[in-house]
Formats: C-alpha cells, structure tokens, sequence
C-alpha cells in the first residue's frame, strides 16, 4: 500500500468493490488482493471474555458459527437475510464495516453489540477503535488508506440478548431499514442496551438517546414502543426508491420496537 | 466452493405429482425438455458466444439527458485512441440513409441522435474498437456539446400548452400527440347502459411502466462481407425472419443476401421483438469497419434504453344492473415515450387492448386510447402477452372487484354471475372480438375448490380480528392470442402467418423446421412432440430447426403466444401433409388403394387386417429407395405448409391469491397462489406448467416490485436490478396448479396459447388480494392501490394516502 502512495484498495470479497468499479465509480490504480491472507484472517474465537471476529471471516462462516449463535443470535439473524448466497459466500467482515453503506447490515450489528475495530497500520502499529469513532461519514471510516482492519472484538457480558430486523423491498436487497439491538438483562434490570438503524441515515444510525431510556428499567413493550418513538425522531433518513422521509421514520420506530422486545426475550430464554 | 441453498421453500417443483414424466412420449405427455440438457450444463450457444476472426467490438455512447438539444459533436480525440476503428454519428448515418428508421408502429425513431436527444440514455455516437474494454474507454473521449430542455415524464402534462414540443423532428407535429384518439365499442349504447345501471364504479387504473428484463440483453454480430455483400447476423431475436425484411426495407440491402442466425437466447419477453437503433449501428460499424461488429448492450443499457412495456393510465367506469356487471367504459392515456415503437398489428394503434371487457357478457362498452410523447425510452413492447392484453385484463379484473365491492357482493359471486356462458359460444364480444370457446363456470369452481375459498374468507376474518391483515384476490382473465388471421391483422404489411417444412429422412428420422423463434420456451421439444403426435415417430427422433432464415421457412416469430397457436398448427398441419403422402406410398407398397388404408399413430394398415402395414419409417424408407413411387407422386417424404390462423385462440383462466401484509412495514407476503389455467390440448404438461411458474413469477414482480421511473430531469432512476428489482423465488409461494381443458375449437390440434396468460391474469390477482387486505384492515376504507404493491406504497395505502407510481 505504500508503495503505490495510497493509489490502491484492498479487495475482500469484492462484492461492493468490484461493482463500484464496473459502475466506474471507484478507478483505484491497484487493487491488493487480501485473500491469500485468508487463513489468518478468517476466524470466530471466543477468547478472554471475548469474541473475536477476523476482518476475513465470511458472511457464511457467521450465519453458520455456533459460537456466535450461543451469544449473539443477531448474527445469525441479520446474516439469513444479508445479501444472497453468492455475495455471503465472498463477502467478508471487514468489507462490509469498511464499505461503511449506510443501509450495510452488520454495522448495525457491530454497532448494537458494541464492537470495537482492530486496526494495523504500516509497521504494524495497532489502534482499537468504537463504532461511534469509525463511521465518519456515508462510505467513510476511521480507517486510513494504510490500514488494514483486522478484527472486530465484542465483550461477552451476562443476560445478553440480541435481534436484528429488516424490511426490505425483496430478499437479498439492502434494507429499508433495519433495526439491531442487544440488551443485556440481570435480576429483571436492563443493565446495558445497544440500538442501531440501518438505512435511515447517512451513517448506520446509533440511538443513544432510546439506550439511555431503557437502561436501568425493566423490559416492557410500552418501555420498547418509547425507544421505538425515539429511533423513529433520532435517526435521519432521505427520500428515495425504497421510500418517504415519513415512511422510514415510522418502520425505524416499528423495528427499533421489535428488536428491542425479541432482544429481550432472547436474553430472558 | 460449495454453495448454500437459499433459506426458505423453493418456489417450483417441476416434476410434481401430477403425471409421470416419460423419457420420449410417442405424441405429448409431460416430457424432460430436449434443449435442457446442454442449458443445464452451460453449454447453450449466447450470442456473445459469437466469436468471428477479425471481429471487432462496437458501444455505444448514450445521452445523459432527458431532453437536449446537441449544439456539437467532437469525436477527434476518440479516433485518435490508438484502438478505436471508427466512430459514427447521425451525421455519418446521413449519408447512409440510416440516421432514423421506421418503427414497427409507421413512426420514425432516431438511430443516433442529431438534432436533439430525447430520451436519458438515448444512442448517441456508436464507436468500433479492437477490443470492448478500448470500446467503452473511447466513449469517454468523445466531447458533446448540449443544451439542456425541460423535460416531459409526466403524461398527463404532455398535452399542456406550455408543454416543450419533444418531436419537432416531424414535419407538422405542434404538440405531443403522439397518436390520434382511437376507439372501440359503442358509445351511445354505452351510455344508455350506464343511465339505467344500479351501481358504477369509477377507477382511475394505472399499469404503470416496466421492463421485460430478459436474463440476456440485447446484442448483434454484425458481419458484412465486403467481397460478396453477404450480410450475416447473429442476434437473439424474437422474429427473426420479420427483423431480415426490416434490414432489407431500412438499408436498402438485397434479402437473399441477409442471413439472420439467432443461437440460444436468454429469454426475450417481448424485449427482442424491435429493432434497435444498436443493430442498426453494429451492421453501418461492420459496413465502415470492414470487419465483423460485436456489440452487446450491459444492463443498465436494457433497462434505461430498450423496450419498455404498459404505462397506461386508464379511465374507467363499470356499471352493474340486477346484480350482474353490465358496461364498462375506458379513457386510457398511453405514454409511448419519445418515438411511438408500440408493437402491434397494424390496425391496431392499442394493440388489443380493446378486449377489455374480459370474461363478461356485458351489455355495451366503449374505450378510446390517446397516446402522447414524453422524454422516456421508447418501446411499449408486448411484455409477456398479447398486444395490450395485460393491461385490458388488469384493468377489467380490477374493476370487477372494486364493483363487487361496492355493490357488497362477493367477487367471485359477482363474476358467476356475469360470465359469458358455455352455450354462448362462439361469443361476439361488445367490443367485436369472436371468443371461440370456454366453460368459465367451471374454471372458476375449480380454482375455489384448490383454495378452500370458503374457509379462507373465514380465516380473514378470524385474523382481523386479532388485528392481522390478510387479503385474498382474485383475476379471471382471457386472452386472446396466437395472432393472426391474414384477414384481418398484418405487421408492417406482413401476413402473421408461419411456415412449416417437414422432412423424414430414409431412416425414418425427422428434421422439422419452423419460423417461430424460441426464447426459452422449449420448442425444441414441443414441436418434435406434435410431430410425433401426428407421425408416430419418437420425439427423440426428430430434430426442431429454427433460427437460421436460410434455413427456415418464412414466418413471424415468438411473441403474444403465438407459437403453438400459429407455428404449432403449421407444424401439426405439414405433419399431416406427410401423413397423407405416406398413405398414398403405402398403398403402393400394399398394393391396395389408399382409402383402404387406416392409420394408428406410426403406421397405415389395411383395413380388416391389422396385421397388413406398413410403418412410417419403412414408407420413408421407401420413399427414397430405387422402387417405384406411385404414379404422378415424387419420391421422398417430405412436405411444406404455411399455416393461417382463422381466429384467435382464447385461453382463460381463474387465480386466486393470498397475501399477509405487516401492519407496521406495509410489506406483502404472497403466501398462496392458485392458477387454474385452460389452455385446451395440452402438448408437453409440464413445458405448461414451467410456463405458468415464470409468469406467475413475473406477475409477483409486477404487482410487488417492479417500476421504471423517472425523476423531473427526465433521469430514469433503475438503471441496474439493484433499482429494478425482480422477484426471486423467496417472493413466490409454492404455485398450486390446476386445469381444465377446452379445446380450441378451429385449432388444428385444439391448442391455445399459454405462455403468457399467467403473467396476464397475475398481476391483478395480486394486486386485488392487497387490496382486499387493506379493505377489510381499514373497515372499507380503502379500496385502491396501483402497483407496484412495495412495503412504502402497501404502507402509504393503509393510512389512507394512496398515490399514482412515479
Ligand atoms: C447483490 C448484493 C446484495 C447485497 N446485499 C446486502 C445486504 O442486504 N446487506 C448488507 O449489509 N450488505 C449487502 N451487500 C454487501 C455485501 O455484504 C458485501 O459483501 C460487503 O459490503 C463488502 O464485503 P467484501 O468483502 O465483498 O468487500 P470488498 O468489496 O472487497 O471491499 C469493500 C471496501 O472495503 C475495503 N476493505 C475490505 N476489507 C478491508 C480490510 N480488511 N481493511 C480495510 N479495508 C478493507 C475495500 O478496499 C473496499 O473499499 C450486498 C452486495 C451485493 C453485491
């Protein structure tokens, strides 16, 4: 990467490169095929109180890792209505956080669990950033041209639950809108709560303002409908194909709601 | 890498249990198709498969406007690219005579726009390069100079004074008229019904714009020969011995020395019906080039470029007196887009739209189509059914429903109650259509009994009550198809007529050639069946030729279901030809006259003796052998035919849908899909039913996802099919099909056309059933949508905030 002085991307999966470069959307002077460091890349570990998810992993290996259906259903859930089985069998972890699409599924997902990205930069240097610090923008991230995203960690906490839900014009398409939430649950308390809409915004949408209201409460479908309302006000969507400002406003708050309320009951189980 | 299956019921099974299926039935009977065995290892023949020494590769540079004006065209620094060839523009076409060609509606259509551009994505230059990356590259190179013009995409503002003029190309034209006002039915007959009716309905009924989106796109190997002025053409096309007349007429080019070769092609749905500006360029590229002209269209230039299909907004009123539907009126505003390319009959500016009262014995009825420019893509393309038919069928089957509603009578009440009925056969309809046969009562029960409708409106309600929405639609359509009598439909000049020509071989092996062009269809195993039907000869044992105008025999092609109709009685017709000239050789080898001979499928006999015959593949065995033929008869076993079909056929047939819709998302759910077709005889049962499960899956598209639109620049925003969505097998329920049978009555083998019903009789069914959700959901509030039924549109309805699709 440094010797082409940033004129150069790294390709993944290149399910959202490839396409942005038939389009000519994208014109990147290299490409740096990151696949033959696949086996390195490529991982599920449950570590140190840790789950720890290689920026290689494929969207296949997590709908089908049990380590992350035992903690974290969400993947399994968003991962079953992702794209379609060509572009999960290509697409990785690491494309799809770095592709940074505001309707992308799993950065609500690592949003929602709060995740946090592991970057390496020239020589080696690693740097460990939030969901809040690494969406900067539409297709913008944290992530330098230099960088390689290596892994996304997620601490495994007790009474965790989690949900992803998706409207979506037709399988395989990107959302509508999607609503992720994890809500971590003891003695009958929300002790912490994660909420993330998809496609509302220029960026995933975090609402920090409905986790904020539901933590320290018990779950309740009206507690649920109140953060639904919140989401519905706190995220930004535009106009476009998929539908009105109105129209996704309403579903965000109809998703936030649902996640939240199967969130719980998953924790509860 | 091993793939995963897709999560979720796969939509279709085609080997169900309703019938064996049989390695070679000797005639029909439901039978693997001949052709899958090389599509399903990846070995059909595409066009861009078509690789010819020397070729070189041709794009096309398009407009990024609506509506401009070109000031100047540069094209200096593409010729200047190391590997360009050539580049042509309407200027170069000039001198051709090629810078406009007629459309198949007696329009004229640019090739390469000149004066202005008039449609997003309309051809503007077309450059020749060794290779297509160079191609694509060079487009970028070329400089154009516009000035941009408002632009019209609404059609009901076409006609506004201040509206722009998009066609000042025509001497005379001062508005957007793009057609004259045309109608069909009785207006004052009309009228008087109307004034006596109990209930009407009025409706404003939009089929909004979509695409045919064939898998593969549109393409040409151009390959001029200069030393011989041999012209070849490879191109997937729906018609191609019309498309070789066309080239003829347009360039100016002797016929006998066009030879058009469609290989496989990957679906055409009326899409490959036109000729296209690119083919047009690809034969002028290889005539300026000297080499043979590759150019195939990626799909973004399909879908924005390419023949679209509908965009009509239709009028309508419909009356009932006595319980029973009794008039129906129709103002339709067809939007042609830029150039009026419309495919129909000449004759027929609607197509046959005007067979729009359905499937009822109406008193009176009257419709007018005015049709107008607008800065969209032409084309108006027969998608997937017979001139217009799709949107006539919508319309009435909407209408219907919304009267039964009105009247509170329950919608399949309703239609009993007005069908035509079995003894009213032929029946001339009020618009002048000669349905020839039906027993809609039936049908209809039939489709009722698969749904268990009873216990169904039973379910709907114990959901509403605990506040689910579920809807259930219904659509009974009839089509008419298989076009068309020489006596009353032509397209441009041509008779819709096709030919057949059969040769036996002396092994008793069969070559049949046809003139209708397979897009997918399975004619390769259809035919060789009606063959074998009428011969007795394996249908393992015949091959089906097509596609070569050399070597087939005149004809006008696949499309509005005409192939079984029109081509298959040629073909049961020659079949039958060489029957009776194997009797008479027969006879010769029985010594015994040729009316004392019977037939059984593969053999004459003597009458009275069973056991004294002779077989089919020992009189063609014969017949070219060195004995003697009988007198006045030459040898050999062969025979022609062109076949003239004295009426359209009319197949019908009853849906029912069952829809879930989300409360909080408007997302539709098709849980249940119920399709009852008559077709009359079937050949192959299963080419039937593959046929009713990719129109059916085109009408879930329709009535759920699929839209072209356009923003107010004139940009169309569905450029790819991650814009323009089609249905997957996840949208489509697993389709339970039904049947009756009523054969055609003046079909030689009691065949109608089947291939588009189900994308006919889909849409609205589906559509009804959200509808009909929404209804019941809301206490009667709503009683409307248009398509596409999306989750934000779904949503909008529900809330009372119903709008027309942009
Ligand atoms: C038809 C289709 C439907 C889809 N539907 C959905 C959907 O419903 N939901 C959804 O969420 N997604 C969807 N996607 C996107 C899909 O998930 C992609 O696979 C994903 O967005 C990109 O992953 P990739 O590995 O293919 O990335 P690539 O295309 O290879 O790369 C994407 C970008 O990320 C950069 N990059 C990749 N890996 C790294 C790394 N380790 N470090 C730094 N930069 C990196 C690349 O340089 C590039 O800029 C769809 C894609 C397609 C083609």
């Amino acid at each position: 990467m440094a010797s082409h002085n940033g004129n150069a991307r790294f390709l993944a999966g290149g399910h959202s490169l490839i396409p942005m470069m038939k389009l000519r959307l994208a014109d990147p002077g290299h490409l740096i095929d990151i696949n033959p460091i696949e086996a390195e890349l490529n991982y599920i570990r449950e570590e140190g109180g840790e789950i720890r998810i290689g920026a290689m992993t494929r969207h296949r290996n997590m709908l089908e890792s049990d380590v992350l259906a035992k903690h974290f259903p969400i993947f399994f859930e968003a991962e079953h209505v992702l794209a379609d089985p060509v572009v999960r069998n290509r697409g990785t972890m690491g494309g799809s956080l770095c592709q940074a699409d505001p309707a992308e599924d799993l950065s609500g997902v690592v949003t929602a669990l709060k995740g946090e990205a592991v970057l390496r930069g020239p020589g080696g240097a690693e740097r460990v950033v939030g969901m809040e610090e690494f969406h900067i923008g539409p297709y913008m991230t944290a992530v330098q041209p230099d960088e390689l995203l290596i892994e996304v960690r997620f601490k495994v906490k007790p009474g965790g639950g989690s949900a992803h839900e998706k409207v979506e014009r037709r399988a395989g398409d990107f959302a509508i809108v999607a609503a992720s939430a994890a809500l971590w649950i003891e003695g009958g308390v929300i002790k912490d709560c994660g909420l993330a809409c998809s496609a509302v915004g220029p960026t995933t949408m975090h609402i920090g303002r409905a986790e904020a209201a539901v933590i320290g409460k018990a779950p309740s479908e009206e507690l649920f409908a109140q953060a639904g309302a919140m989401a519905s006000q706190d995220c930004s969507p535009s106009a476009d194909g998929r539908g009105p400002v109105d129209y996704k406003r309403h579903v965000a708050g109809v998703l936030s709601k649902r996640a939240l309320s199967r969130a719980a009951a998953s924790a509860l189980r | 890498m091993a793939t995963e299956t897709a999560p979720g019921k796969m939509a279709t099974w085609l080997e169900d249990a309703k019938g064996e299926v049989q390695d070679a039935p000797i005639g029909y009977g439901r039978m693997k198709r001949k052709e899958d065995a090389r599509f399903i290892r990846g070995k059909g023949n595409y066009l861009d498969d078509v690789r010819l020494p020397g070729m070189v590769h041709g794009a096309i540079l398009r407009s990024p406007y609506g509506h401009a004006r070109i000031l100047s065209i540069d094209t200096s620094k593409a010729l200047a690219h190391p590997k360009v060839a050539a580049v042509v523009i309407a200027k170069d076409l000039e001198t051709l005579g090629l810078a406009w060609m007629p459309t198949i509606s007696y329009d004229t259509q640019a090739v390469l726009a000149g004066d202005k551009v008039r449609f997003h994505m309309q051809e503007v230059a077309f450059v020749v390069a060794l290779d297509a990356y160079s191609a694509q590259d060079a487009l970028a190179l070329i400089e154009v100079e516009y000035e941009v013009l408002p632009a019209i995409v609404n059609a009901r503002k076409a006609m506004d004074a201040d509206a722009p003029l998009i066609r000042d190309d025509k001497v005379g034209q001062t508005n957007n008229l793009a057609s004259p006002t045309w109608e069909a039915g009785d207006k004052a007959a009309t009228d008087r019904v109307f004034a006596e009716a109990d209930t009407i309905v009025t409706r404003d009924i939009i089929d909004p714009r979509v695409h045919p989106s064939p898998m593969e796109t549109c393409g040409m190997v151009a390959d001029m020969n200069p030393e011989t002025g041999q012209l070849n053409i490879y191109n997937g096309n729906q018609a191609p011995h019309a498309h070789r007349t066309v080239y003829a007429q347009v360039a100016g080019l002797p016929e006998h020395r066009i030879r058009i070769l469609c290989n496989d092609i990957g679906g055409g749905f009326g899409n490959k019906v036109p000729v296209y500006p690119g083919y047009v360029c690809a034969i002028a590229g290889s005539i300026v080039a000297g080499a043979p002209v590759k150019w195939i269209e990626d799909r973004s230039e399909n879908l924005v470029s390419t023949g679209f299909a509908r965009d009509y907004i239709m009028q309508s009123q419909m009356c009932a007196k006595g319980g029973k539907i009794t008039g129906l009126r129709v103002d339709v505003l067809a939007d042609h887009g830029a150039f009026d390319s419309t495919a129909q009959p000449t004759k027929f500016p609607a197509g046959f739209f005007h067979i729009v009262t359905g499937s009822y014995d109406l008193d009176a009825a009257h419709c007018t189509v005015t049709a107008v420019y607008t800065n969209k893509a032409p084309g108006g393309v027969a998608y997937r059914c017979s001139f217009r038919i799709t949107e006539a069928v919508y319309l009435v089957e909407r209408m219907v429903e919304a009267l039964a509603w009105e009247m509170n009578v329950d919608p399949i009440e309703l239609r009993m109650r007005s069908f035509i009925r079995p003894e009213q056969f032929p029946y001339e309809t009020a618009t002048g259509w000669t349905y020839d046969s039906g027993d809609y009562h039936k049908t209809m029960k039939v489709a009722m009994e698969i749904a268990g409708y009873d216990q169904l409106r039973q379910e709907q309600q114990e959901k509403a009550a605990k506040g689910e929405i579920m809807g259930i639609g219904i659509a009974f359509f009839t089509e008419g198809v298989g076009a068309g009598p020489r006596k009353h439909m032509d397209i441009l000049g041509l008779a819709m007529n096709d030919g057949a020509d059969l040769r036996v071989h002396p092994s008793g092996k069969a070559v049949v050639s046809i003139s209708a062009q397979t897009q997918g269809q399975g004619h390769e195993t259809t035919f060789a069946q009606i063959v074998a039907e009428e011969l007795g000869i394996s249908p393992n044992d015949i091959t089906v030729r097509h596609g070569d105008t050399d070597k087939t025999p005149y004809g006008l092609g696949t499309y509005g279901s005409r192939s079984t109709p029109v081509s298959g009685g040629a073909v049961a017709v020659v079949s039958r030809k060489v029957r009776d000239k194997a009797r008479l050789i027969a006879a010769r080898m029985l010594e015994t006259r040729p009316e004392d001979l019977a037939w059984e499928k593969g053999r004459w006999y003597v009458r009275g003796d069973q056991s004294k015959g002779a077989a089919i593949e020992d009189i063609a065995e014969y017949s070219y052998s060195g004995s003697p033929m009988p007198e006045g008869l030459e040898g050999g076993l062969d025979a022609q035919a062109v076949y003239d079909p004295p009426n359209l056929t009319y197949p019908y047939g009853a849906y029912i849908a069952v829809v879930d819709i989300d409360p909080g998302t408007g997302h539709v759910h098709c849980r249940r899909f119920i399709a009852v077709d008559d077709c009359g005889v079937r050949i192959n049962p299963m080419v039937v039913d593959g046929q009713i499960h990719g129109g059916l899956t085109e009408g879930v598209g329709q009535a759920l996802m699929e839209l072209i639109s356009f923003d107010e620049q004139g940009n169309c925003v569905n450029a790819s099919f991650m814009d323009y969505l089609l249905p997957t097998a996840l949208e489509c329920p697993e389709f339970e099909l039904g049947e009756t049978v009523t054969p055609c009555p003046h079909h030689p083998i009691g065949a109608k056309g089947v291939g588009e019903s189900p994308c006919v009789g889909s849409p609205p069914c589906i559509t009804n059933a959200v509808i009909d959700g929404l209804r019941v959901h809301t206490q009667g509030r709503v009683r409307h949508m248009d398509m596409p039924c999306n989750p934000a549109r779904t949503w909008a309805a529900m809330q009372g905030n119903a709008a027309p699709p942009q």
